[in-house]
């Protein structure tokens, strides 16, 4: 046998699973999208055969015109990208510099500060919730009644709530003070010759020869974090207001006694799409990110 | 990452930049307040017409006199528990807002609610199951009343010979088996009745529980309220469960039936056992719909009772929110949330103002179904954990699990949680 005939037929092998694989995790989003195009009464009739994956039957977008009914989509939406940038942007600003000052300055008892802040990844999310609602309902904030400032109490009810608890991230700590303890040091040193300080040295070497794990932290941060595109319990919690949610609370609108499965199904698909086109733009960067999260350099 | 790649990222948060100071003017804030103002909360974001009726009833009240402005909020009903039970941890409780009935002792018991100061010629024409009393106290009152009945097909039942029941003769536990077989055995549905195992929200507790108290057992002992010991798994208990689950190995009833009735109205199912607020679908897609009263097992027929319902919080101004309630329950109002959300009204005489529900009407049997059989959950704090756990256990017998084991750790779960929680004030 050549290795000629013997290509094609490895090359088979390889993407014949690969292929069935792809299959079962296409299949939900697939009849998400064929099933938002149906009423009830179909999806309900299709469900027993291969049609339900198949554009047949009677098909319209009157369950996506529903939906701008039911939900004011483009709120939710604008709110969800807003919160979800915000927390994105100052979480890198932030955790980056926190981990920077942890591998790279030398102070004592960052040892203990750094395991202090490792530790606090033992805790699920939901354990600490409810303590966070108690905090956040007390906290004093700057607020303006015209142009005068005054003292407010709570933060509840407003997008800072969803934003500023999320910024500090323990894991995106860690993986900057992993990756900054990589970068040689002699580089920093004949930046300090110069004369350059902690911050310049910071903002002009290291952020620039870190461009992977930024990469690697923005998405992480997109996808996993529960302030971001995923938000729902949280929000759900803190904030009362019909103008200030995010799109994952806007699915609950269509659960009333019984739920309305076609417009269910033509809502979640409009708020897949922003991450499904995010993730073909950037599907390099977000494979990398997966790999190089679990890698110490 | 290329440079592009972070160019394009961020590129594509850019507009959210953009956004965020006009975003950001719109923070409101919520919370019980003074001053006139009222503010309202429902469970009923995303239901296009009740949130007409309640916008309505405010705009009918705010118009009418000057002293108090009332504003709404809305809320996705799934998550409306768990966004009232925050607000009352973070101290931002509204003034007036909704809840389910089963839910009143509970949120009553925890401080949320304040007993109800409203004469009694506005409340003593309503359902008794549109009320809710905790300690002998009105925490709140609901415009409507929700009921179960079997949806049949007349056409079916006669082709099978099985008798009709009436509200005066319904069917004897013999009578509804032997329908169950006859259905079985001569026609070619799949399921003789579709019990909609899938909702497993409160639809267990709410559905089944008053098959289990027709039969003699109950979700708790009702005369101390601190135990279930005897009640869930006593013999009568046990000869619903071992009832029950015979529906399911016998193949009568599909032990994953979709939510809402969705096999009967697909055709795999001869007959439901359903809300009313489908009726009105069911009559949409068969014109000789019957809704039937559930059978008698012996201690009477029973059904659910206790829907949705409004109550005053303890952050409230009484005199405002009691005004706006007494304003609010008028007939007209009762009415015309039945008229536009198919739900039974919860007075006589605004039944009678409704197409469905006014003597003759296609519904009416659902106004005497509560009237006659309601059997409101337990009314206790406990309720919401009853509700959890019954729910687990029902789903272990549908699943052909052992009745007694089921229904002893169902008992021992919630004599647990009534202990931890000192009795609950009982």
């Amino acid at each position: 046998m050549t290795a000629t005939t013997l290509r094609p037929r490895r090359r088979l092998w390889a993407y014949l699973p690969m292929t069935i694989l792809a299959g079962f995790f296409l299949f939900p989003i697939v009849f998400m999208v064929i099933a938002s195009f149906k009423s009830d009464h179909q999806i309900f009739a299709d469900m027993d055969s291969l049609r339900a994956f198949l554009p047949v039957g009677e098909l319209s977008f009157a369950n996506y015109a529903a939906v701008f009914d039911r939900v004011p989509f483009w709120r939710f939406l604008a709110n969800t990208v807003f919160v979800t940038f915000s927390v994105t942007a100052l979480g890198l600003i932030v955790n980056s510099m926190c981990g920077y000052a942890l591998a790279r300055m030398r102070w004592k008892g960052r040892a203990v500060v750094f395991g202090f802040i490792i530790a606090t990844l033992v805790l699920p999310y939901e354990v600490t919730i409810l303590p966070m609602v108690y905090l956040v309902a007390n906290l004093p904030w700057i607020g303006f009644e015209g142009v005068r400032p005054v003292l407010e109490i709570g933060w509840l009810n407003s997008y800072h709530v969803q934003i500023i608890p999320f910024v500090v991230n323990a894991f995106s700590i860690f993986l900057f003070a992993q990756y900054f303890k990589s970068l040689p040091r002699g580089l920093e040193e004949a930046a300090a010759m110069d004369g350059a300080g902690w911050l310049r040295i910071y903002w002009r070497i290291i952020v620039p020869l870190s461009k992977p794990v930024f990469a690697t932290v923005t998405i992480l941060t997109v996808v996993t974090s529960p302030a971001t595109w995923n938000a729902y319990l949280w929000p759900l919690m803190t904030v009362q207001s019909e103008e200030l949610r995010p799109v994952m609370v806007g699915v609950q609108y269509f659960f009333q006694l019984d739920p309305a499965w076609g417009e269910v199904m033509a809502y979640v698909s409009m708020i897949t799409i922003p991450m499904v086109a995010v993730f073909i733009v950037f599907q390099r960067a977000f494979i990398q990110s997966i790999a190089s999260a679990g890698m110490k350099d | 990452m290329q440079r592009r790649d972070l160019m394009k990222l961020a590129a594509a948060s850019g507009g959210a930049a953009l956004a965020g100071p006009a975003l950001a003017s719109c923070s409101t804030s919520a919370g019980g307040s003074s001053d006139g103002e009222l503010l309202l909360w429902t469970h009923s974001a995303g239901n296009e017409e009740e949130l007409a009726v309640t916008d309505h009833i405010l705009e009918s009240f705010n118009d009418g006199q000057d002293e108090y402005t009332v504003e709404r909020e809305s809320f996705p009903q799934d998550a409306y528990n768990d966004t009232v039970n925050a607000a009352s941890l973070s101290g931002e409780l509204p003034d007036v807002l909704t809840v389910d009935g089963p839910n009143v002792p509970n949120w009553a018991w925890a401080g949320n609610l304040q007993p109800l100061d409203l004469p009694a010629e506005v409340t003593d024409k309503f359902l008794p199951s549109t009320l809710g009393i905790f300690q002998d106290q009105l925490y709140s009152v609901g415009h409507w009343e929700a009921a179960c009945s079997i949806f049949a097909r007349e056409s079916v039942l006669e082709a099978a010979g099985i008798r009709i029941p009436t509200i005066e003769d319904p069917w004897t536990r013999e009578e509804f088996d032997e329908a169950l077989e006859r259905i079985a055995a001569d026609t070619d549905y799949q399921w003789a009745i579709d019990f909609a195992t899938a909702d497993i929200g409160e639809w267990y507790p709410y559905a089944y529980s008053p098959f289990l108290q027709s039969f003699g057992g109950d979700l708790i002992d009702r005369s101390t309220y601190l135990t279930a010991e005897g009640a869930l798994n006593g013999e009568a208990a046990l000869e619903w469960g071992r009832w029950f689950q015979g529906l399911f190995t016998g193949e009568l009833a599909g032990i994953e039936s979709p939510v809402g009735g969705e096999d009967f109205n697909q055709g795999n199912a001869a007959m439901a056992y359903n809300g009313n607020w489908n009726a009105l679908a069911a009559m949409e897609l068969y014109d000789d719909m019957l809704f039937l009263p559930p059978p008698d097992f012996g201690n009477g027929p029973k059904i659910g009772g206790g829907s949705w319902q409004w109550a005053v919080t303890s952050a409230a101004d009484p005199a405002g929110a009691g005004a706006f309630l007494e304003a609010a329950l008028s007939d007209e109002f009762v009415a015309e949330f039945a008229n536009t959300t198919g739900l039974i009204p919860a007075t006589e005489a605004a039944a009678e103002l409704t197409e469905n529900y006014a003597t003759g009407g296609a519904l009416r049997m659902m106004v005497d179904y509560s009237r006659e059989f309601a059997l409101l959950r337990p009314e206790t704090p406990a309720y919401t954990v009853i509700a959890s756990v019954f729910t687990q256990y029902t789903g272990d017998i549908i699943h052909g699990g052992d009745v007694q084991e089921a229904l002893d750790a169902a008992v021992s779960e919630i004599d647990a949680d009534i202990e931890s929680n000192s009795g609950y004030g009982f």
